[in-house]
């Protein structure tokens, strides 16, 4: 039964209103772009390029290298310059293919696709896999995984995540405002691989305008339905989000399918569509180039390996001195140090601030107020958990449901004592997986 | 390009909310009472919160100083102490006995169990009962030159008669900050309507004492099947207890402290049934007419096994209905 909501969850600042109403904008890079060879959760991408080679838009440039492992396409015409350890967002340095920019974006022979009636199953995983098609809300996990369940005939629910839950984000919005037919069609499409399933749009109550929209598009889909969730954060985290469209409950220990339902985010339905019935491969998403240092905040559709220098100079450069620069939104993205590293399949946002939050709270002592339990979609206990994670007590952490924890960071956020409880219970979590994997 | 930018783990946003904010809003709330205290029993009970707070907030810094630890009196929690001692003396104490209480509720109570958030007890309770126990003569007399001598609950269990309405106005003896009901539930409200503080515990506090005065007083249900009343509730006495002593302070000020009640959802409940009923036991059946602040100290030493045994089950083990 669905409820619509979850327990626990916080009401962050959104700041949508600054980039919201500006339509998306087709940006074409000017400089190098840089393909990390890792852009998703499983085995890096095999390079099939060498330094020198000249590649056009819509090139396959790496291999997938296994099940759990996505291909890369090139979305720029030139040379390839080198193939070399390059910086990424995490701070990484991971091995990437570098192409000269040159200007022409040239492109591949698309292959026409045929018409999605005659598609069996098999070949529309085929063609997601092939598209290099990962999961684009944060996750990268590749989505032909995601939709290869063992038991394909026991989904009931295939989610649509259009909660876009995060603070300052607009990127699905924008694609729900300007290409919600797509979105819709690309759902189709997935259902088509689960006979006994329903589709469900998600989609936060802060957004009447798309739901009206969709709803429209959906009132004669009887395999379609439009879920109007409470607007809270982490509405869009997938344990979240099941349960509040389908009232059931899985725990860390379980799959999404264990619950009969698969979820997907909106851009990548839409990446679905275009695979399937345009038969054009992964090499664009939308970024939100947004925060109080940028000079025109708004969303823009880039060639995935874009550098995100040219972004902000794109959307007008800084106003004020930024900060902290945050690639995602600011409750799960990735703070960077250096803006010269490239857009990704997972880059929803580049978050500019001119106001760091974390380095000028002081950490003072808990006061067992309790907000981290109110708040904690998990439904542990953070303060605690942060305890033992401090005193390394293992035991302790996993007794008191330590590996529940999602990471949404609610509890960081709500302490007025400024702790670090999600970055503790991270670490922690870290540790006791590796653990795990070393036995 | 530039050295940018604070580099840290995500979130990377926190709420306005603070430490020191969540103290200040208890102050504020607490002023109702202070100042209806200080109307009533005159200016030398003005004195002895300022006495009180003063040694407070100095105790502490002097403490950390000596220990050679930033000091913490910025939080504000040394202020929440001094006056919710201040609140629990009679209004005509020496001042060396205020200083004393204040000097222990901040260094035995509270510091040396390692400051803020780390304490076992409520450090003003603690205080309070360290007084009662050290200077009982004076912790008790309530007798003073303007207002009538006896406390209502005193004159309850005496078998007397009390007015109720008094009793919610204020116009009782009693310590400084606990004979106004008005005044305490004004400052609940504020506190309740920011957040601050919820009424789980307070409410089943209540509740629960509520309904074993009802069951076990003089009139009460047990009385009144075994034909030893003929009354059922005589509601006189059942309004005075509830409004009278420091019930009111105490559920909705005390048993809500932090650090000293449990952190879990389903333990503060079971605190608060807990303490109202070990109120209703000291109340009716102990040798005082009191029995608030021992409650909520005994209910303090269980928390933590309240804790224990009402940790709650995660997101997808069944937790996620409540």
């Amino acid at each position: 039964m669905a409820r619509f909501t979850f327990h626990g969850g916080i009401h962050p600042y959104e700041g949508k209103e600054s980039s919201k109403d500006r339509p998306i904008k087709q940006y074409l890079p000017k400089g190098d772009l840089v393909y990390p060879l890792s852009q998703h959760i499983g085995a890096p991408a095999n390079a099939i390029v060498a330094k020198g080679d000249t590649v056009k838009v819509g090139q396959k440039i790496a291999e997938a290298n296994g099940f759990v492992s996505s291909p890369i396409y090139a979305s720029v015409s030139g040379t390839v310059k080198a193939v070399e350890p390059r910086r990424v967002i995490t701070g990484d340095n991971v091995m990437s293919i570098v192409i000269e920019n040159d200007g022409k974006y040239e492109e591949v022979d698309f292959p026409e696709p045929k018409p999605v009636e005659v598609l069996l199953k098999e070949d529309i995983i085929g063609m997601i896999r092939e598209a290099g098609i990962v999961g684009m809300g944060g996750a990268g996990f590749p989505t032909h995984v995601k939709l290869s369940p063992k038991e394909p005939d026991k989904i009931d629910y295939v989610i649509a995540n259009c909660s876009e839950c995060e603070p300052y984000l607009t990127s699905d919005y924008r694609k729900m405002i300007e290409q919600p037919e797509k979105l819709v069609e690309g759902l189709a499409i997935i259902l088509r691989l689960f006979d006994n399933a329903h589709g469900i749009l998600a989609v936060e109550d802060n957004k009447p305008d798309c739901i009206k929209i969709l709803k429209k598009l959906t009132a004669d889909n009887n395999r379609i339905s439009v879920a109007t969730l409470k607007t809270k954060y982490p509405q869009g985290s997938e344990r979240q989000l099941i349960y509040a469209c389908t009232g059931r409950a899985i725990n860390s220990s379980m799959l999404p399918a264990d619950a009969g339902c698969v979820v997907n985010n909106t851009d990548t339905i839409i990446a679905v569509y275009n695979a399937v019935k345009e038969g054009r491969p992964l090499m664009k998403r939308i970024v939100t180039v947004t925060g109080d240092c940028i000079k025109h905040p708004q969303n823009f559709s880039v060639p995935i390996g874009t550098n995100y220098a040219e972004l902000i100079e794109e959307a007008g450069g800084f106003v004020k001195e930024p900060e902290k620069i945050v690639s995602g939104g600011p409750m799960m993205g990735f703070a960077i140090f250096d803006i010269n590293v490239p857009c990704t399949k997972t880059s929803s946002a580049l978050l500019c601030l001119s106001h760091d939050d974390v380095s000028s709270a002081v950490e003072t002592a808990c006061i067992n107020c309790g907000r981290c339990v109110e708040v904690c979609p998990g439904r542990v206990v953070p303060s605690r958990l942060a305890d033992f994670a401090q005193h390394k007590d293992k035991e302790a952490f996993e007794a008191n449901n330590g590996m529940e924890c999602c990471e949404c960071g609610c509890c960081s956020y709500i302490c007025p004592a400024k702790r670090q409880l999600t970055q503790s219970i991270k670490s922690m979590r870290r540790m006791i997986l590796a653990d795990r994997k070393k036995k | 390009m530039k050295e940018y930018m604070e580099v840290s783990s995500n979130p990377h946003v926190r709420s306005r909310v603070t430490t020191s904010q969540i103290m200040f809003a208890v102050v504020i709330a607490l002023l109702p009472a202070t100042i209806y205290g200080i109307i009533r029993f005159g200016w030398y009970a003005a004195l002895l919160v300022l006495v009180t707070v003063g040694t407070a907030v100095l105790t502490e810094h002097l403490f950390c100083k000596i220990m050679k630890k930033p000091s913490t009196i910025k939080d504000g929690s040394a202020i929440v102490t001094g006056l919710l001692l201040a609140l629990n003396l009679p209004p005509h104490l020496p001042v060396y006995i205020a200083i004393l209480g204040a000097v222990f509720a901040i260094v035995v109570v509270k510091l040396l169990f390692g400051g803020l958030g780390q304490n076992f007890m409520n450090p003003a309770l603690g205080a309070r009962c360290f007084l009662v126990i050290s200077f009982a003569k004076y912790m008790t007399n309530f007798d003073c030159d303007t207002v009538t001598g006896p406390t209502p609950l005193a004159i309850l269990k005496e078998g007397g008669q009390v007015n109720v309405f008094d009793m919610v106005i204020g116009r009782t003896g009693g310590t400084i900050g606990e004979t106004s009901v008005i005044a305490i539930v004004l400052g609940a409200c504020f506190l309740i309507a920011l957040g601050v503080i919820d009424l789980r515990i307070p409410g089943t506090y209540l509740v629960s004492f509520a309904i074993f005065v009802a069951i076990f007083c003089p009139t009460g249900l047990i009385a009144y099947i075994t034909h030893d009343s003929n009354v059922f509730i005589d509601w006189q006495y059942f309004c005075g207890q509830l409004s009278g002593g420091g019930l009111m302070l105490g559920a909705f000020f005390m048993a809500t402290d932090y650090t000293t009640r449990p952190i879990t959802k389903k333990g503060q409940y079971l605190y608060g049934i807990f303490l109202g009923v070990l109120t209703g036991l000291f109340r009716l059946f102990g040798p005082g007419a009191e029995g608030v602040s021992y409650a909520i100290i005994i209910g303090n030493l269980l928390v933590p096994l309240i804790e224990k045994i009402t940790m709650p089950k995660a997101f997808g083990k069944g937790g996620e209905k409540a």
